[in-house]
């Protein structure tokens, strides 16, 4: 029968983190002024909060810029092969459900090479925190246009502009049916932090797209969103169960015509009980809003999709329960099924 | 009628020492169903037996069509048997395309068991047959019976009032009744299956009225004058069961975590003819087995490097093109070394290949198959039983060097059955584990004498480290891109890959001590031992090495090698074992090369050997 050969061990104590204790000693190395640095410091001062044991975190990555993240990181942490970061946490996560396990990943990385990985993760629900640092450009192989990059993008592999039509993370992680959707921006230091907590609170996949600009290869990108002077106009922060509103005296509001389609109204004119109050337990709600793109809309950041699922780790661990596990059986049980005796 | 109450045998029974039986109909009949009732049957009656399953890879071929032929070959004997045998001393033939497929098999005066009613004019013209064989005398070689299974069938069982469908299938019991006659079989064993078997009461009814009525045919009708009986084989006294290479393979990764402590963890996609592990461990999850189908290769072998980081035992199961999917991964868990088992079980190729036939050709694959410097311990089964002792060999490997290791088993060994001393749990050492806990001086490269680094899994205070593809200092982990510590830790871990070697016994030889040496792997065990038997019969001074151990070779190899003035490598490739033979030891070794996607016979092992030994 089987023993245990698994340490016991004293966790330590949660409530006495800090941010510091976070950080590992090896130096990012990532460009100056890139979006990576922020979102790192904002990681590293939400983890403490979390009333986890640092030793049970775990930061897995792929490959690209945003996937040099777990070596930054004073936790443990696999910086695996492109594309792949899913699926080694879904077998961390698997194995051992009482483990933190975070995926950091960008937009070539996620969507591209690892896309499959990436829907099949969140149609399963495993309890990973997904981060996807979307800066719209590949960085590391230096400079060539990414999945997400808008059409007409002029890059190394592209003097042309790219002709092929860009995929919204928000809308892949919708279709493959994960369980909390959101958005965010690396430099929004209020915003961010709040995200990150929410995402690490969520029981199941939790899919955050943060928009991070890259200075070397495609500067200026979320310019528009990230201003402090604009962003209140050119955003709309999402609150679960309030009017869609916007704008610096948040005069302007978001109606649904009569075709589902998304408008841009003033607030005092159409008052503020016909503007589009937001849900996120609901489907339809969470596709519009990942619908609302383009120059004459605001985009929309915060929590886009959040619902209950059991998640798979849970689901599969419990069939193990059902099927008897700690029962006593044990192998030579099973080898002896349909034995014969030769005299 | 009442189980086991059979019409009186009053005809004579005649002894015969190995038998080899074929059945063979269109994939729909149930002829694999039938073949492994026989066996089990057989392996009951305690005679030593090897099976042979071969089926087409298209799960309904047209109907009559050759392209739809499954047969399944079982040869039983009163003594040792090494092989499914070369040819079928008995073919049941279903259909037309069942016989022409099969026929050019049969051992000329064999006996030809065919179901007359499927011998239609439209079934010989699907089978290119341009007359009736049963009828026009092309069979004389032969000892025909041709009968009416079909109609007989539905006869036995039409007050019973099942649909026709469902009447027709309970064809392959009568066949089976009817062989179980012709040798003089004890039927208790398939009564007991197929009412455990058919939930619908009337459907197991109708099954055990066909077995008998075939049965019952063999007695009375006068197509068969005497029947045979094949007296049990001296076999070693103990407790035994039927077993497959991919149920070996499955009860040994449980044993292995039983005997280690560990949580099971397998990622998998799947493929033929690797799914069977899949499937047997997902049923055994009461074991405590994680079993998890990924979306594709790639996922299934991280995902059980993720579960291996994470303290798992773990392993990913596949074919050849998927071993081609994982050799990134398998790459990364060479550099991050941490504890894989890789089970490649072989099937033609290249690429989708023969994905129902066997071949040995994935071995450079396993090998060399990854970027950079990559060796993995590669180590190989040599029949359905020995599955079981290979996989616990894997994980202890894998634990022990915190290394991937690779299970090259084949399509052959992987469906095929034999007789199988049950193992005893208790008498198998422990595998140890040695999780690291203590801070003090952690560093995640140091490494043991053995040259395998700390296994520190995540949850342990204080050994916080993060690992991954990139180039690592040595000791510490860190990346580093140092020209002089790259060399060192290509070296390091091509060196603890090597010291695999200092733990395994001694090669063992089969045979003469000098002469010719006949070297194989994996499943060409049987049919290579018989062969050199055969070849020291006829007073030939030859020897045979089967090599687990295809990396390492065992350190004394090159020594047993020196000592032959020839060496014959046969393989089902085109000459791999021999290209790693002739660069290793610098032997002018010689390839016997079969590629034809079937398991090699005994005789053209003889053949081969002879063409060398016997020339001029």
């Amino acid at each position: 029968m089987a023993h245990s050969v698994y340490p016991a061990v004293t966790h330590t104590d949660p409530s006495g983190q800090t941010k510091k204790d976070f950080a590992s000693d090896v130096d990012p190395r990532w460009c100056p002024g890139c979006g990576d640095y922020s979102i790192l410091a904002q990681v590293q001062k939400v983890l403490p909060g979390l009333g986890i044991p640092k030793e049970n975190y775990v930061f897995v990555s792929g490959i690209g810029c945003s996937s040099r993240f777990p070596y930054y990181m004073d936790t443990y942490g696999i910086h695996s092969i492109h594309g792949r970061g899913p699926a080694f946490a879904t077998g961390i996560k698997s194995q051992r459900p009482d483990l933190s396990v975070w995926l950091i990943t960008g937009d070539g990385d996620g969507l591209s090479i690892g896309g499959n990985h990436f829907i099949h993760l969140m149609r399963r629900n495993v309890d990973v925190n997904v981060l996807l640092f979307n800066n719209r450009i590949y960085g590391l192989t230096k400079g060539q246009y990414s999945p997400t990059s808008q059409l007409g993008t002029k890059a190394k592999s592209t003097p042309m502009g790219s002709i092929d039509y860009p995929l919204d993370p928000i809308h892949v992680a919708l279709g493959a049916g994960a369980t909390f959707v959101a958005r965010t921006l690396d430099t929004h230091l209020k915003h961010l932090p709040e995200i990150l907590k929410r995402g690490a609170e969520h029981k199941g996949t939790s899919f955050i797209e943060i928009y991070q600009n890259c200075p070397i290869f495609n500067d200026g990108e979320f310019v528009q969103l990230t201003d402090k002077t604009r962003r209140e106009d050119t955003t709309l922060e999402l609150e679960h169960g309030k009017p869609m509103r916007f704008g610096k005296q948040r005069e302007k509001g978001i109606v649904l015509d009569g075709s589902l389609n998304p408008q841009v109204v003033d607030v005092a004119e159409v008052g503020e009980d016909r503007l589009m109050v937001f849900d996120e337990t609901n489907e339809m709600c969470s596709l519009v809003v990942s619908r609302l793109t383009g120059p004459d809309v605001p985009t929309p950041i915060g929590v886009m999709r959040a619902v209950e699922r059991p998640t798979y780790e849970h689901l599969l661990n419990e069939q193990l329960t059902t099927a008897g596990h700690a029962a006593g059986k044990g192998v030579q049980d099973l080898l002896n099924q349909g034995k014969w005796v030769v005299t | 009628m009442e189980k086991g109450h059979y019409r009186k045998m009053d005809k004579a029974v005649q002894t015969v020492e190995t038998v080899a039986i074929r059945f063979a109909g269109d994939s729909g009949d149930g002829m694999q169903l039938t073949g492994t009732q026989f066996s089990d049957t057989t392996a009951l009656a305690g005679n030593d037996l090897a099976t042979f399953p071969d089926f087409p890879a298209e799960i309904r071929a047209p109907a009559g069509s050759l392209a739809g032929v499954s047969g399944f070959q079982i040869n039983f004997s009163s003594v040792a048997v090494h092989t499914p045998g070369d040819q079928p001393d008995v073919l049941v033939a279903m259909n037309p395309a069942a016989l022409r497929v099969n026929l050019p098999d049969l051992r000329h005066g064999g006996i030809l068991i065919a179901n007359s009613e499927q011998f239609t004019k439209k079934n010989l013209k699907r089978a290119g047959y341009e007359a009736n064989p049963l009828e026009d005398g092309t069979l004389k070689n032969y000892r025909v019976f041709s009968a009416d299974i079909t109609g007989m069938t539905l006869k036995s069982i039409e007050e019973l009032r099942l649909n026709t469908r469902a009447a027709v299938r309970c064809k392959n019991f009568f066949a089976l009744g009817l062989v179980y006659w012709l040798y003089n079989r004890d039927m208790a064993h398939t009564e007991g299956w197929i009412n455990n078997k058919f939930k619908e009461p009337l459907l197991a009814q109708a099954n055990l009225r066909a077995l008998r009525a075939g049965y019952n045919f063999g007695e009375t009708t006068e197509m068969f004058e005497q029947h045979y009986e094949v007296q049990r084989a001296q076999i070693e006294p103990g407790v035994y069961r039927s077993i497959t290479g991919n149920e070996a393979l499955g009860l040994g990764f449980l044993a292995a975590a039983e005997l280690s402590g560990l949580g099971l963890f397998l990622g998998s996609y799947p493929i033929t003819p690797a799914s069977d592990i899949l499937h047997f461990l997902a049923r055994h999850k009461g074991l405590g087995v994680r079993t998890f189908q990924a979306e594709d290769e790639i996922a299934a072998a991280c995902a059980a490097i993720g579960a291996a980081y994470a303290g798992g035992l773990a392993l990913t199961t596949t074919s050849g093109p998927g071993l081609a999917l994982k050799a990134e991964a398998i790459g990364l868990a060479h550099i991050l070394e941490v504890p894989l088992v890789i089970v490649d079980v072989q099937r033609g190729g290249p690429s989708t290949g023969l994905p129902t036939k066997t071949e040995q050709a994935d071995l450079m694959q396993a090998l060399f198959g990854r970027n950079g410097e990559a060796p993995v311990p590669v180590v190989a089964p040599q029949s359905a039983g020995d599955c079981f002792y290979t996989a616990i060999e894997a994980c202890r490997i894998a634990i022990r060097y915190m290394t991937p290791v690779l299970l090259l088993s084949d399509g052959y060994i992987a469906n095929s059955s034999e007789p199988w001393p049950i193992p005893d749990m208790s008498k198998i050492p422990p595998i140890d584990v040695q999780f690291r806990t203590d801070p003090e001086g952690y560093m995640p490269y140091q490494r043991d004498k053995r040259g395998a680094r700390p296994w520190a899994i995540p949850g342990v205070p204080g050994l916080e480290h993060r690992i991954g593809g990139l180039e690592k200092e040595d000791l510490t982990g860190d990346i580093s891109y140092d020209p002089q510590n790259h060399e060192r830790m290509v070296k390091l871990r091509s060196e603890k890959v090597m010291n695999v070697a200092a733990d395994l016994p001694p090669t063992e030889v089969f045979g003469d001590e000098s002469g010719t040496l006949v070297v194989g792997w994996g499943s060409t065990f049987g049919a290579i031992r018989a062969g050199v038997q055969q070849m020291r019969a006829r007073g030939h001074k030859i020897a045979h090495v089967h090599l687990r151990h295809l990396h390492p070779f065992k350190r004394d190899l090159s020594d047993v090698i020196g000592r032959y003035e020839r060496v014959l490598v046969p393989e089902l490739n085109n000459g791999q074992l021999v290209k790693l033979l002739r660069s290793a030891f610098l032997v002018d070794a010689v390839s016997l090369p079969k590629i034809e996607g079937q398991p090699y016979k005994e005789r053209e092992i003889v053949e081969a050997l002879a063409t060398h030994l016997e020339a001029n």
